[in-house]
């Protein structure tokens, strides 16, 4: 029998939901780290119990933590909280440093700005090996420890993809999603709130802007800009790595060439602006959506919570509402707070920043919360467990 | 023997109780007792100062003796009292946001 483990991260802990391949009754735990910012929580494919959370504070920075038992227990790694056993230096898997110059970021002013490192926002576990993940963090870049998290270092040629003309938004200059193409283990996809996506062919040796053809009404006044734009989010399904769907800013796009050109495929959405997109387990063409009514009131069109599906890889969607709420709702959905399960009858799952987690498991028909009153949810990851 | 009070979240993550003592030798200084914390309890690092530039973390305060050492020079020399562990250094979480 198949179980399903829901790693979820919110502004005050992690919370790790369980359930069997029906995906009726759940178990909840937590939170874990109480009190602190967890914006990412994500297993590793090659070993299902090794997880890896991002933990951090305005307080007292970034840690990172890891899991050897699904959750169970957990530990910065390198040595536990009071030792270093294996002599690592001290508090070396919580160290982010830039590597080089440091540089310099385009500033609000129009001044150059030093990057300085804020937070993890998305860890990308290898889609081979337990103890390689990707750090996409703020201000944005791409670190990635070989060791099992001990220790992290910078694949800086990112910044050198015209990191000068980057600019944070409101929201900050995050690298906030990762893809790694299954099928070419040199090409990686990262994006970048406020400037773009890029792409590597080389394992990360050098970068392009991969952003031809996105639109830039409202954003850019230079309509040849390959970065400054703001891509809230990219999906792949594994099979397909060459086709790519984004929930930009406003927009939603399509690439049917690896990210060499994109195109849009809002079609009959009620709001294109919004945050997460996902793609079905089973069906590479069937995506899912959450439209928010505008970036100047982050809530759903008509206060109705609607995932919307479409089955034709864009452009056809329809809403699924039922078991969402239908008025008064008013809570945002973020980009990484959205994913599936690889059950038979795929799950969808997302979290809100009211602190709801709602799954559907079959598919996105019928909605269920799993959780209702969790502080306001940052990220949701999903394992199917076999 | 220093004596070190840590906020709440440091506690945890550290897992002791609200006061550590940590051994100092040469100077007894902001910085030397800081160095001293982290090498024994390597999880701290970078909690209270930043990794890169050392400089504190902004929403932290160092009190002891009733003073605000937080922005006094890292080598400023702790008094006395700190020194002979009549006092307590202080690693305070400053109320700031949510």
């Amino acid at each position: 029998m198949s179980n399903v483990r829901v790693l979820v991260g919110t502004k005050k802990g992690a919370f790790i939901l369980t359930a069997d391949g029906k995906r009726e009754k759940w178990e909840v735990s937590g939170p874990h780290f109480g009190g602190w910012e967890i914006y990412h929580v994500k297993g590793s494919s090659v070993d299902p119990n090794r997880l890896y959370a991002s933990q951090s504070s305005g307080w007292f920075g970034q840690i990172i933590q890891r899991s050897d038992d699904g959750g169970k227990t957990w530990n910065p790694p390198g040595g536990g909280p009071t030792a270093s056993p294996d002599g690592m230096p001290k508090g070396e898997s919580n160290k982010f440093v830039y590597e080089g110059a440091v540089g310099t970021h385009l500033w609000y002013d129009g001044t150059q700005h030093p990057w300085e490192f804020k937070r993890v926002w998305h860890l990308e576990p290898s889609l081979t090996d337990p103890n390689t993940v990707y750090a996409g963090v703020e201000d944005a870049a791409l670190f990635r420890t070989t060791d099992g998290g001990k220790t992290w270092h910078e694949l800086s040629a990112l910044r050198s993809a015209k990191g000068n003309l980057w600019q944070p938004g409101a929201g900050g200059m995050g690298l906030h999603t990762i893809l790694l193409d299954p099928k070419n283990p040199d090409r990686i996809f990262v994006a970048i709130s406020a400037a773009g996506v890029f792409r590597t062919e080389d394992g990360g040796k050098s970068w392009k802007p991969a952003t031809r053809g996105l639109n830039l009404t409202y954003e850019l006044p230079d309509k040849s800009s390959e970065v400054g734009h703001c891509v809230h989010r990219i999906a792949m399904h594994p099979s397909r790595p060459n086709v790519l769907f984004m929930q930009k800013h406003w927009d939603v796009n399509r690439s049917d060439d690896g990210g060499e050109s994109w195109h849009e495929v809002s079609g009959n959405l009620p709001s294109d602006f919004g945050f997460p997109i996902d793609v079905h387990a089973h069906e590479p063409n069937t995506i899912y959506v959450v439209p928010i009514k505008s970036d100047a009131e982050h809530y759903p069109p008509d206060a109705k919570l609607r995932v919307y599906r479409s089955r034709t890889g864009g452009d056809e969607w329809e809403p699924l509402t039922k078991g969402l709420p239908q008025s008064d709702c008013y809570v945002n959905i973020l980009r990484d707070a959205m994913a599936v399960d690889s059950l038979d009858t795929c799950g969808i799952y997302f979290g809100t920043t009211g602190g709801q987690v709602y799954a559907s498991a079959d598919s996105g028909d019928n909605w269920k919360p799993i959780v209702r009153d969790l502080p306001p949810v940052l990220s949701v990851e999903v394992q199917t467990l076999l | 023997m220093i004596r070190v009070e840590l906020p709440f979240h440091l506690r945890n993550l550290a897992h002791v109780e609200r006061e550590v003592t940590v051994e100092v030798e040469g100077p007894v200084t902001v910085r030397s007792v800081l160095d001293a914390l982290e090498v024994r309890y390597p999880v701290l690092a970078g909690t209270i100062r930043d990794h890169g530039t050392q400089k504190r973390r902004p929403f932290l305060r160092f009190y002891a003796c009733e003073e605000d050492l937080s922005n006094e020079p890292p080598d400023t020399l702790l008094s006395e009292d700190v020194v002979s562990g009549k006092e307590p250094f202080s690693i305070i979480a400053a109320i700031a946001g949510g």
